[in-house]
């Protein structure tokens, strides 16, 4: 496939976000993580399984809008290796890799169900991340049960 | 060591020091606790006890702990009677109750209750366990018995009965770990305890041993400690039936132990200790329920501020 066709599939954006490196088949869990659409009013493109240098990954580019990196830091539970590119008059002028937050509010609901989160009580959910393991976990932070394992299953 | 207006939720983050300042607290109220001596420490002081759930001894070594003291107790009484009845959440009755009273001890069904209540609440929240979450009174009052009948350095101590869903042994774990015991875990395969927090409370400081046998441990320990094991954890009577046996003691069962062995229990207990053993030296569960008075009176004289 030439540049070209790439191209054509997904065009350059003169102002805005692109999210780049997203862990292969995640981007619609990282809209979702993000509130995108909704959340912004230019047009939201989505690559997935694209060709990449280090192999397989997906491609978000969110026109008109710039997002923070504290605001994206979110997407780091499902996809480490995400880079923010800032977008102005078609050249990116900052890159920014995800980092992964230490506490995570109002993204992923508890699987505990007899947790008091998951009950009628006007609270968010809140985790503890822990990254001291290879594998990144989530701990509840009422309950205490952790989460190791498919946490795109969890969000809310 | 700030303990005025501070919510006592759970035992993972407490650090040694801490214990010990509680422990030795308590040693100083048990004269009270016995009503040799009196105290109006909380005098003009209301306790408000909201249980959610059932409980004898919790709640009324709780009550009994601020009436000693000389504060007077709030029951929120039965829960069909109450608000929660209609409705109202939790936070909402928190938010209610705290402009009534100077600290509120809960008993919640649901995992993480008393960590809401605290967010809410602008009194302090004793967790008097939620769900299968917490139960750090209790952790403190088993601590403070093991260290009144035997010895916190250098224990050696046999957990027998349900490690898996057993809120109780999973703090006592963690809490131990802070002193360097040496754990033996007693437990048919069905009912072990959880491998991570096994992994825990090794990289805590702990060293574990793990049987199936009481017979395989008990002349070793310095402690014993039982726990219930509930029916409802199996599949059919036989199998309990058959579980519940292996994990019962008699006084044949203590015949090569070492003297000073002492055994506890958080109570109720149903057939797992023979009674013929409460009348040895061994016996220690009684003693250990009447230890949560002097233990949750120290709790309450330092989060209202009457002690340092």
């Amino acid at each position: 496939m030439t540049d070209i066709e790439t191209e054509l599939r997904v065009r350059r954006i003169e102002n805005g976000t692109v999210i780049d490196h997203i862990t292969a088949g995640k981007a619609l869990n990282v809209l979702k993580i993000l509130g995108l659409p909704d959340s912004s009013h230019g047009v939201v493109s989505v690559l997935i399984n694209s060709h990449g240098k280090y192999g397989e990954k997906d491609v978000v580019k969110i026109e008109n809008r710039e997002l923070k990196v504290e605001e994206v830091d979110r997407i780091a539970l499902i996809a480490p290796n995400a880079t923010i590119n800032i977008i102005r008059n078609f050249n990116v002028t900052s890159k920014n890799k995800v980092h992964i937050p230490s506490f995570v509010e109002n993204v992923v609901g508890c699987i505990n169900p007899n947790c008091i989160s998951n009950s009628d009580e006007p609270i968010t959910s809140k985790f503890k991340v822990d990254t001291e393991d290879t594998c990144l976990k989530l701990r509840c932070f009422y309950c205490g049960r952790m989460i190791s394992e498919n946490i795109a299953e969890h969000l809310l | 060591m700030k303990f005025k207006d501070q919510h006592i939720i759970s035992m993972r983050e407490f650090p040694r020091e801490m214990i010990d300042h509680i422990l030795n607290a308590a040693e100083k109220m048990e004269p009270i606790a016995h009503g040799k001596q009196k105290s109006d420490m909380l005098a003009g002081k209301v306790l408000a006890v909201l249980f959610f759930e059932p409980s004898t001894r919790t709640r009324m070594s709780f009550e009994t702990a601020m009436l000693r003291l000389g504060g007077d107790v709030l029951n929120l009484g039965s829960v069909d009677a109450s608000s929660i009845a209609k409705g109202e959440t939790l936070a909402d009755t928190i938010r209610v109750v705290d402009g009534y009273v100077d600290a509120i001890v809960l008993r919640h069904p649901k995992e993480g209750a008393a960590q809401l209540a605290s967010e809410f609440s602008i009194v302090p929240i004793l967790n008097a366990g939620d769900g299968a979450g917490h139960h750090p009174t209790q952790t403190l009052l088993d601590l403070y018995t093991i260290k009144r009948e035997s010895h916190l350095e250098g224990l050696k101590i046999a957990l027998a009965g349900d490690l898996k869903y057993g809120r109780t042994v999973h703090s006592l774990c963690y809490a131990l770990s802070l002193y360097g015991a040496q754990i033996t875990l007693i437990s048919p395969k069905e009912l072990r305890m959880p491998e991570e927090i096994i992994s825990d409370i090794i990289a805590r400081g702990a060293k574990i041993i793990e049987t199936d046998s009481i017979e395989d441990a008990i002349n070793d320990v310095d402690v014993l400690y039982m726990t219930r094991i509930q029916k409802e954890r199996f599949p059919d009577a036989a199998e309990y039936q058959k579980v519940a046996n292996k994990l019962k003691i008699t006084i044949e069962t203590l015949k090569d132990v070492k003297p000073e062995l002492k055994i506890m229990h958080p109570l109720p207990r149903v057939n797992e200790i023979d009674t013929k053993i409460d009348d040895t030296p061994h016996a220690c569960y009684f003693k250990q329920a009447f230890y949560g008075v002097p233990v949750r009176m120290a709790l309450l004289g330092l989060v209202l501020g009457a002690i340092e």
